[in-house]
């Protein structure tokens, strides 16, 4: 991993030289795009070397947001970190909860009861289609929609916040999941409600396509634009829509088959190109596999337990041992990596965090863009900075 | 008793300049046209604040402001309060006086623009020859003050946001100025007055536009899109590009400058449209011959609350265009675009009346459109893509 950066750094500083070669430096002009900055989505700074408005260099600067995450996490017993994970991406935290007990049941051999799986892959369905619905918004928001895209995706987001509110008692800091199963049942009603906000969700999509897919100006300003080639994708290990956008088959839904993700009957689009218009799409297209998802789980879910009896809550020690859990969530492989060493804390505790690591890339898609195509690609990404600091 | 109330304003001026000694006749009688232009438009201008934030508010399904005054109408007097108390924030290392001078410069521009603007009949500031000359000549002055707050900052997004304004303002002005050379050709003539006589007259019911002619309707488009560039307004808006530059070359300006900054851009977007209406839509004319009894300044008013309104949709649906992709718009489309029009309004000029008259010159305003269209979006690509799926 670290001589592949070493690689992709140098290419890029290669190809920054190319592009000031004969101008003069007093020529180009250094921004430091954030940390307050409208389109970086919170405390994030580029430091962006300009020749007139194209981007010749550029730098992310992460940092502003730490708050010894992992380091808190060693020092709390297992399950008062789950409230803590609600905070790493604070726009998913039903997924985060999952990757974390997923994690830590893996660890201490804990199974889960039909009932909660389900309940799992629908708030995780869920929390997929509220982030999607509003990243797209972002994005389009950031290329100077002036709010009308981002109202509407909103409108839908705050269906399917209200649902999560009348579940957990928290519209986004859900702390939903325990090791062994959910924290609560479902309400009276909750379902027949859930399927309503579901089942209007294609309409939504069908108005955003129609009002925005074949819009010039957004063709213009996104397609082409910020391309990852598949093999860098690859070598530097981005993951999740953005990955699938360079054309690569990859959805750990399909390739660890978690939960019970294997009995769903659903699709991966793939993206050929690779640029912000794919990115753009194929989360369109996801959240309607999301929505077959929600109706084939709906439609099954068994009554039952939602916690496995023999899950201890209190004094949980679980053996001495390391497990590390993943799963799909709407930004990419979130990962949780976790060594216990027999005692109520663990011994060390890792995040592996999507929009971290598919940041990486961001340098490789701006050089040679012009700077308004450096938001585009920044909103593309998808990025959350409680989640990329940590 | 229509005549009397028409031209109440213009009688009530002079009744009120009869009042005053002959020696200070000439100065009051001006008094009397600027100081309404003043009072008005501003007024004018809150008012539109206040639509395009309830405006967008339901494009955007959301209220709007609500809560100040019935419905939310007493917003921009809290606005106004608002900005006036806040703190003038002048950068360490500004130029303070230029920064201090660009708003001003700006306000002071826009409004002379309006000295030229026909807002009903007899109803002029200033009639000049060269009315139409003059207009554009304080128009190019706004580029000027744009340039000076963006310099003046010491800021880098101030500085990039008027390079961007700089650019797209000159670009954008050849074409506008070319759109309306047209119909100084028809009209023989640069007195705004005099072009909205010429408009003012009826075939049947039907008025004398120049809208309503094929070089007219090309004319005006073309026109509307560069004021929307002119006057900064979405798509075009990224001199200020709010998400990528800040606020672009007033990010830097607080409290009544950034005031000023802001009701520029609305007497901008007023002015440039009056120009749009005086020019093809016959100024204060009514559009059918029977709708004449309503006072031709209502006329000119109402046609202007029908741009701004124009302007707020545009604002709430689309995306904001890049740099480059302006600049190739103006140079490659707008400019080719309106020099064949100007010949297509010379032809229309010398052939004789008749159907043969509209098919020609039709022929000249789509052919070229179709072309160069085809050849803008020759080698881009833009296509609505189709995905594989992977099971």
């Amino acid at each position: 991993m670290s001589s592949m950066t070493e690689t992709t750094s140098a290419a890029n500083d290669e190809r920054s030289r190319k592009l000031t070669a004969g101008i003069s430096e007093g020529q180009l002009l250094e921004v430091s795009m954030g940390p307050h900055h409208p389109s970086t989505h919170g405390v994030f700074r580029m430091d962006v070397v300009l020749d007139g408005e194209r981007v010749v260099k550029l730098k992310p600067v992460v940092g502003y947001l730490h708050r010894n995450h992992e380091k808190i996490g060693e020092n709390n017993s297992y399950l008062a970190s789950m409230p803590y994970t609600d905070r790493l991406d604070y726009l998913c935290s039903l997924t985060n909860n999952w990757a974390y007990a997923l994690a830590v049941e893996t660890l201490a051999g804990i199974d889960v009861p039909e009932r909660a799986q389900y309940l799992r892959v629908i708030t995780a369905e869920l929390t997929r289609l509220q982030n999607h619905s509003s990243v797209i918004g972002f994005l389009v928001q950031d290329m100077g929609a002036s709010g009308t895209p981002l109202m509407y995706a909103f409108r839908e987001r705050e269906k399917i916040l209200d649902l999560f509110e009348s579940l957990t008692g928290s519209r986004m800091m859900c702390n939903y999941m325990r090791f062994g199963g959910c924290r609560i049942d479902l309400p009276a009603g909750w379902l027949d409600r859930a399927k309503k906000v579901v089942a209007g969700f294609p309409q939504f999509l069908d108005e955003y396509e129609n009002l925005l897919g074949t819009n010039e100006i957004l063709m213009a300003r996104t397609q082409g634009i910020g391309a990852l080639s598949r093999e860098l994708a690859i070598n530097a290990g981005v993951t999740g829509p953005l990955l699938r956008a360079s054309g690569v088959n990859y959805d750990i839904r399909k390739v660890d088959k978690y939960g019970i993700y294997d009995r769903f009957d659903f699709k991966v689009p793939l993206g050929d190109n690779g640029d912000v218009y794919d990115r753009y799409m194929i989360r369109i297209l996801e959240m309607r596999e999301s929505i077959k998802i929600l109706d084939q789980a709906m439609c099954d879910i068994p009554p039952g337990p939602i916690m496995d009896p023999k899950a201890k809550i209190r004094g949980f020690r679980p053996k001495a041992g390391e497990a590390y859990g993943r799963i799909e969530a709407p930004k990419g492989e979130l990962g949780f990596y976790l060594i216990s060493d027999g005692s109520g804390n663990p011994y060390r505790y890792r995040v592996r965090p999507p929009s971290f690591v598919n940041l990486t890339v961001l340098e490789d898609m701006c050089i040679g863009n012009y700077i308004a195509d450096t938001i585009a690609i920044l909103g593309s990404i998808d990025i959350v900075l409680g989640e990329v600091d940590r | 008793m229509t005549e009397t109330i028409d031209q109440i304003f213009v009688i009530l001026k002079h009744w009120l300049v009869g009042h005053v000694p002959t020696a200070v006749e000439p100065i009051v009688s001006e008094l009397l046209s600027v100081v309404p232009i003043i009072l008005l438009f501003p007024l004018l201008f809150a008012l539109i604040t206040v639509m395009e934030r309830k405006g967008l508010g339901r494009i955007q399904n959301r209220y709007g402001p609500n809560r100040v005054g019935p419905c939310g109408i007493l917003q921009p007097i809290a606005d106004g309060i608002k900005t006036l108390t806040k703190e003038n924030i002048v950068p360490h290392s500004a130029d303070k006086v230029v920064h201090l001078l660009a708003p001003l410069l700006l306000v002071m521009a826009t409004f002379l623009g309006y000295a030229v603007l026909p807002v009903g009949r007899n109803m002029v500031a200033a009639n000049m020859d060269a009315g139409v000359l003059f207009f554009f000549a304080v128009g190019s002055m706004t580029e000027l003050s744009v340039f000076m707050a963006g310099w003046s900052s010491r800021n880098k997004y101030s500085l990039l946001g008027a390079m961007r304004a700089i650019a797209q303002m000159i670009s954008y002005e050849v074409p506008l100025i070319l759109s309306s050379v047209t119909v100084i050709m028809a009209a023989g003539t640069l007195s705004t007055v005099s072009i909205v006589e010429q408009q003012s007259g009826y075939t049947g019911i039907f008025p004398h536009w120049f809208v309503f002619t094929p070089w007219g309707f090309a004319g005006f488009v073309l026109f509307m899109i560069a004021a929307t560039a002119e006057s900064n307004r979405s798509p075009f808006d990224l001199p200020e590009g709010e998400s990528e530059l800040i606020a672009g070359y007033y990010t830097e300006y607080s409290g009544f400058k950034f005031a000023l900054f802001f009701l520029a851009e609305y007497l901008g977007m007023m002015s440039i449209s009056g120009m749009a209406i005086t020019l093809f839509l016959g100024g204060w004319a009514a559009p059918l011959s029977f709708l004449t009894w309503i006072p031709s300044y209502l006329w000119f008013f109402g046609k202007l609350f029908f741009f701004i309104a124009g302007f707020i949709w545009i604002r709430g649906t689309l995306p904001r265009l890049r740099m480059d992709q302006l600049m190739n718009f103006a140079w490659k489309f707008m400019l080719p675009m309106a020099l064949i029009n100007l010949v297509t309004a010379g032809v229309w000029r010398f052939m004789p009346t008749g159907i043969l008259r509209w098919l020609v010159c039709s022929a000249m305003v789509v052919a070229p459109y179709v072309l160069l269209g085809r050849g803008f979006m020759l080698g881009k690509r833009l296509e609505k893509r189709t995905y594989r799926f992977a099971d």
